[in-house]
């Protein structure tokens, strides 16, 4: 198990690294600078600004610059808000689009997993049928589209919830996670249900059954194991995705969150910011999919012993 | 377990389906608390830094000139400068300061103030990209490029504590236009110098506790991404006739999600409406809505250097076959006015010349002369714009009225803001979405930008008498009228030639809470905080 | 069960397809989603013959009405039938939707596969792989992209593809790594067969059903991200449009002008319960477990 870990973590340093040269370079190929303006700076003002943020020297050498400041924990300031360094954005934004994303989470996979079981028990039935369709309009339903409408009908029809913000009044945060976390309920949904499928149909849970155990038994103990698998596999990358998707869900709630700093970044080719977040990102990434590696081959009997023996 | 799930489902409903309580408008109009939708999250607050229209409501609220302006006139009043005189020749410009105006930690503001701000402002590696509006001044441009060091060859001195002496370089009848102008506001020295060095950026002296500012609000709190409150500063000069005790900016950006906002009372103000919502609010809500024109014009550039755009019929073509009133009446709602000129019309009583009108069977005369007979022969020509709801939809009726007016293709391309700048920086394109918005009440604002070296001309068009018109004959001229002339014959060659198509002129369109008062519309979209008040007793009923 | 499976995998390749097609006929859902499906992609490739106006003529007076006999699903801002709008919308939507998931189905099935059946260090460095790709600026990426190739909807494809197929090779990986310890694939192995025929014949087809799932999944995605993409300027232009454009352009002015979302909302949900429909029917007849009942 910590041998796993060590493991995978030695190797995100590599990926890490790569990214991070990877986005440094990128980004400077992109069209436009961080001080391009429909009204040109005049040339004095933008070689000071450029000269300012170190922009006037040779590529190799801003890299490395950029990397030690880095390894200093120094992100360095923002180009499009000159007043605050990198780190002081991502903090700021940082509480809400974590618990956001958490939240959306928690009702991707509660909502998602409740959904998939259902339908796998009674396949070709009602039970499947019913949670599946709606599984299926929810992953229709893009989030620029869910937003708006749970705030016309909770917010101005039924006036139950606030339609905007985020722990300013009490309920403020419920339609935002619902609004993030519907496409991956779906998403859990089916592919839990497919999973769920497989598994069922495997000769263990037929011993399982066989040995007289309840249902209930057989469903939670042991087809939900195997079942997951696709599932857990895909909740790795998908809470990345979640706090990188929070964007529109943070731009119709009015969320003081990250996702919009990470995307405006990129519009604003805010050099150091879109670094700060991505570093940021595929920190998370790797993590989630660390994480998510793990519960797969902790939950399949068959692999457990991969997470004492040998390397990954 | 499916009946789990309605039932888990319900109960989160029944929770949460709780009493809210009253809307910032209601709480806002009993405390005297102004909640302003202003789009975009500030850049920063220092006023020798931002550049955005967002954030100069921001810094007109924290800070204040020599002079302000009329809300609703937009004529020049007294600001820190209590009374100033002119010398004859129009460049001698002597300004005597208000022995009570403060900052908000109790200093004078004094005279030295200005020097010390204005030199700060003058340094480039501070990044003012608004330096420009301090080159009228004797000298300022030399010391800007270093060609002077010695600051005290700039013309900017003072007499005494109270008393501001500003030498011109030649006379400039809109210099006192450019004291309203965030770039010329003075800054507190200890402060700044207590948080590093005058020219650098990315220090926290606009922090709220750290903040020093001698407007009629002072900073009270700034939340990134979710508001931005000023609060009345009680060391201001006038703060006996400041009636707004807090004003929160949000950085709610402007649309459909910035409307719901307004209609659920989180809003006195929409820094735009939602042009979709529109016909419903002039249905339902009219007096809610504010529509008025704006100093800022939206044209089509187009790029000279195009073999095929080279011929001014062409352009002319182009030109005369958008028709404008039948494009805003529909697509746009009739937010907009019709524009045949650069210059919005009567701009400080400026009339610009009417070149050219729609007509559509001329428009084809024109092109079949330049050799294309409806179109034919005519590469397929392609029009950018940076990607938006509103650039699109008129980019799609535009293209349309080309083709069946003209016989002309047109390809539609939109590009993120970056790639579309630098497109049209490198003339990389050939017909191109643009616009121009006064910096300061003036035609010379909307002329200046299209002499053969300007950086905001990018169409390759030149022409040396317009260019001698605008940059020595205005100028120079002895009154108003003979300035206006040189304008107006400026603005004949420049339309005639076409170098760019002009669309329609700009409003400034705003949801706005009838409760609000002192923000009257004016054609610089323009607001003295200091004016506005909200009536509690507002009635439903327009006014 | 595993003795059998293994039989009947080495029989020929043909019978197998046969023998899946054979169950999916009788599988009503699936075949009603294959024929929907049929139809949908029928009417979009006839839609220059069948629309009843142009998709780019307008009528700026009319602006936008609601549906009538004249314009069945109503009009947009310029007066376009939305009708015919809507089957335009579907030739592009639904090409990339097919495509791009194709794109990046055969990506990353094939990653997937490969990673999690090698496992040890090919796998360690081709997962790795991914998560630098999972992380890097996707705005970015796509406005190079545009810089260096061009603007042609050709790159759209790609674009797409690039980015939807690492969940994919992750959820494969996830599934042959469950997998490639089982009997049935250790039997194969000591038979000597060989490690292609393995992956295709045993290990590939044992992970169909995720496979399958998150692959319609990907579909309704893509569209999406079409729209997007467009909004970047990569892909189509008006005034061409497609459903995930509609549906964006829709959801302005829901409350105003609903039908512009209903009709494109409609399209896209038709599209993705007949892709289901079929995907549940395909993973069931495909299913090698089930397969001699």
């Amino acid at each position: 198990m910590l041998r796993f870990v060590l493991v995978r973590l030695l190797q995100s340093i590599p990926v890490l690294f790569t990214v991070i040269t990877a986005t440094f370079f990128l980004i400077r190929q992109a069209p436009g600078g961080p001080f391009d303006a429909d009204k040109p700076v005049i040339p004095a003002v933008k070689r000071a600004l450029e000269a300012k943020y170190n922009l006037d020297l040779p590529m190799w050498q801003q890299y490395l610059n950029y990397l030690g400041d880095l390894l200093r924990g120094d992100m360095g300031p923002s180009f499009k808000y000159p007043g605050w360094a990198v780190h002081d954005l991502i903090l700021s934004g940082l509480p809400a689009t974590a618990e956001l994303a958490l939240y959306a989470l928690l009702v991707a996979i509660i909502v998602g997993v409740l959904a998939g079981v259902c339908a796998a028990l009674k396949p070709n039935t009602a039970q499947d049928y019913i949670p599946m369709s709606v599984a299926m309009l929810g992953i229709c339903m893009p989030t620029f589209l869910l937003g708006p409408l749970l705030v016309l009908v909770f917010g101005f029809w039924l006036n139950w919830l606030p339609i905007s913000g985020w722990g300013d009044l009490p309920g403020d945060k419920i339609m935002p996670s619902i609004t993030l976390g519907a496409a991956y309920a779906a998403y859990v949904a089916r592919l839990t249900r497919g999973g769920m499928l497989d598994v069922m149909s495997q000769d263990y849970i037929r011993t399982a059954r066989a040995k007289g155990l309840p249902e209930r038994v057989v469903v939670f103990k042991h087809a939900l194991r195997g079942g997951l698998i696709p599932t857990i596999a895909f909740l790795g990358p998908a809470f990345a995705g979640l706090l990188a998707g929070s964007f529109v869900v943070e731009t119709i709630f009015q969320i003081p969150g990250l996702g919009r700093f990470y995307v405006q970044a990129a519009f604003n080719r805010d050099y150091t910011m879109i670094l700060g977040t991505t570093i940021f990102l595929s920190t998370l990434i790797i993590f989630f999919n660390l994480l998510s590696d793990l519960l797969a081959t902790w939950m399949n009997p068959k692999l457990r012993h991969q997470l004492r023996g040998q390397s990954v | 377990m499916f009946r789990l799930i309605v039932f888990a489902s319900f109960i989160v409903f029944s929770v949460t389906a709780c009493v809210q309580g009253d809307s910032n408008v209601e709480r806002g109009n009993r405390t005297q608390v102004l909640h302003i939708g202003n789009n975009a999250e500030p850049q920063g607050l220092d006023p020798h830094q931002v550049t955005g229209v967002n954030e100069s409501y921001i810094v007109l609220a924290l800070f204040e000139g020599l002079v302000s302006k009329h809300p609703a006139t937009l004529e020049i009043q007294p600001g820190v400068a209590e009374s100033w005189t002119v010398s004859d020749d129009g460049r001698v410009y002597t300004f005597s300061l208000r022995q009570n105006a403060k900052w908000s930690n109790g200093d004078a503001v004094t005279a030295h103030d200005f020097v010390w701000s204005w030199w700060r402002g003058l340094q480039p590696a501070l990044g003012n990209q608004y330096v420009f509006m301090y080159f009228p001044i004797k000298n300022a441009e030399r010391f800007f490029n270093g060609e002077v060091s010695d600051f005290s060859k700039v013309g900017v001195t003072a007499i005494d504590d109270f008393t501001l002496r500003v030498e011109l370089a030649n006379p400039t009848p809109y210099f006192l236009q450019l004291l309203d102008h965030y770039s010329t506001f003075p800054v507190h020295r200890a402060t700044i110098e207590k948080w590093g060095e005058p020219d650098e950026s990315y220090t926290r002296w606009t922090r709220p506790q750290n903040m020093v500012t001698n407007g009629p609000f002072e900073l009270d709190d700034w939340r990134l991404n979710k508001h931005l409150i000023v609060r009345k500063s009680q060391t201001y000069w006038g703060a006996d006739k400041v009636r707004l005790n807090k004003i929160v900016f949000y950085p709610y950006e402007v649309g459909p999600n910035e409307e719901r906002l307004y209609r659920a009372g989180q809003l006195h103000y929409t820094s735009e409406t939602s042009i979709d919502r529109l016909p419903w609010y002039y249905e339902n809500k009219p007096h809610h809505v504010s529509i008025a024109p704006y100093a800022g014009t939206y044209i089509y550039r187009i790029n000279n250097k195009k073999p095929h755009l080279k011929d001014k019929r062409v352009r002319q073509a182009l030109a005369m076959s958008i028709d404008r009133e039948t494009l805003i009446r529909t697509v746009l709602n009739g937010l907009f006015t019709p524009a045949y000129s650069i210059v919005p019309p009567g701009l400080l009583g400026y009339q610009p010349p009417q070149v050219f009108a729609y007509d559509p069977s001329a428009a084809r005369n024109l092109l079949a002369q330049a050799g294309y007979p409806n179109g034919k022969g005519l590469p397929e020509i392609e029009l950018q714009y940076n990607s938006s709801e509103q650039h699109r939809k008129i980019a799609i009726a535009i293209q349309q009225m080309w083709n069946k007016e003209l016989g002309i293709k047109v390809r539609l391309q939109n590009k993120d803001w970056k790639v579309y700048l630098d497109d049209e920086a490198t003339g990389n394109y050939e017909i191109s979405r643009g616009s121009w918005i006064a910096d300061y009440v003036d035609p010379n604002t909307f002329l200046d930008m299209w002499v053969s070296d300007s950086g905001i001309n990018r169409t390759g068009w030149a022409n040396p008498n317009f260019d001698k018109l605008v940059l020595k004959d205005a100028p120079s001229a002895k009154t108003r009228k003979a300035r206006y002339k040189h304008f107006y014959d400026a603005e004949t060659l420049l339309i005639s030639d076409m170098p760019f198509i002009p669309i329609y002129t700009y409003s400034s369109h705003h949801f706005i809470h009838p409760s609000v008062n002192g923000m009257p519309p004016n054609i610089m979209n323009y607001y003295n905080w200091r004016y506005v008040y909200l009536d509690a007793d507002w009635r439903a009923e327009p006014k | 069960m595993t003795v059998g499976n293994v039989i009947m995998d080495a029989e020929p390749g043909a019978s197998l397809w046969a023998d899946a097609w054979r169950r999916l006929k009788k599988n009503k859902l699936a075949v009603f989603g294959l024929l929907v499906l049929s139809v949908l992609i029928v009417i979009a490739l006839l839609a220059p013959w069948i629309a009843p106006y142009g998709y780019e003529q307008q009528n700026l007076e009319l602006g936008a009405t609601p549906p009538s006999f004249a314009h069945w699903f109503g009009t947009d801002l310029f007066g376009r039938d939305m009708l015919t709008r809507v089957l335009y919308g579907g030739r592009v939507s639904l090409a990339v939707g097919l495509i791009a998931t194709f794109v990046a189905l055969v990506i990353g099935v094939t990653w997937g596969t490969i990673a999690g059946y090698l496992g040890g260090r090919t796998d360690a460095v081709m997962m790795r792989i991914v998560d630098a790709l999972y992380a890097l600026p996707f705005i970015i990426f796509i406005i190079l992209l545009m810089v260096v190739f061009g603007r042609s909807v050709l790159l759209l494809f790609v674009a797409i593809g690039a980015v939807e197929w690492l969940t994919m090779a992750r959820i494969v990986r996830a599934q042959v790594l469950s997998i490639r310890n089982q009997e049935f694939v250790e039997a194969a192995r000591a038979m000597g067969l060989s490690t292609p025929h393995i992956l295709a014949k045993h290990v590939v087809p044992n992970s169909l059903g995720p496979i399958i799932v998150y692959a319609t999944l990907t579909v309704p995605q893509v569209m999406l991200l079409e729209a997007f993409l467009s909004f970047l300027g990569l892909g189509i232009q008006p005034p061409q449009s497609s459903w995930g454009l509609l549906i964006s352009h829709g959801a302005n002015v829901m409350e105003d002008s609903p039908w512009l979302l209903i009709f494109p909302g409609l399209a896209l949900s038709l599209t993705l319960f007949a892709l289901n429909f079929l995907g549940d029917g395909l993973r069931d007849a495909l299913d090698p477990r089930v397969s001699k009942d």
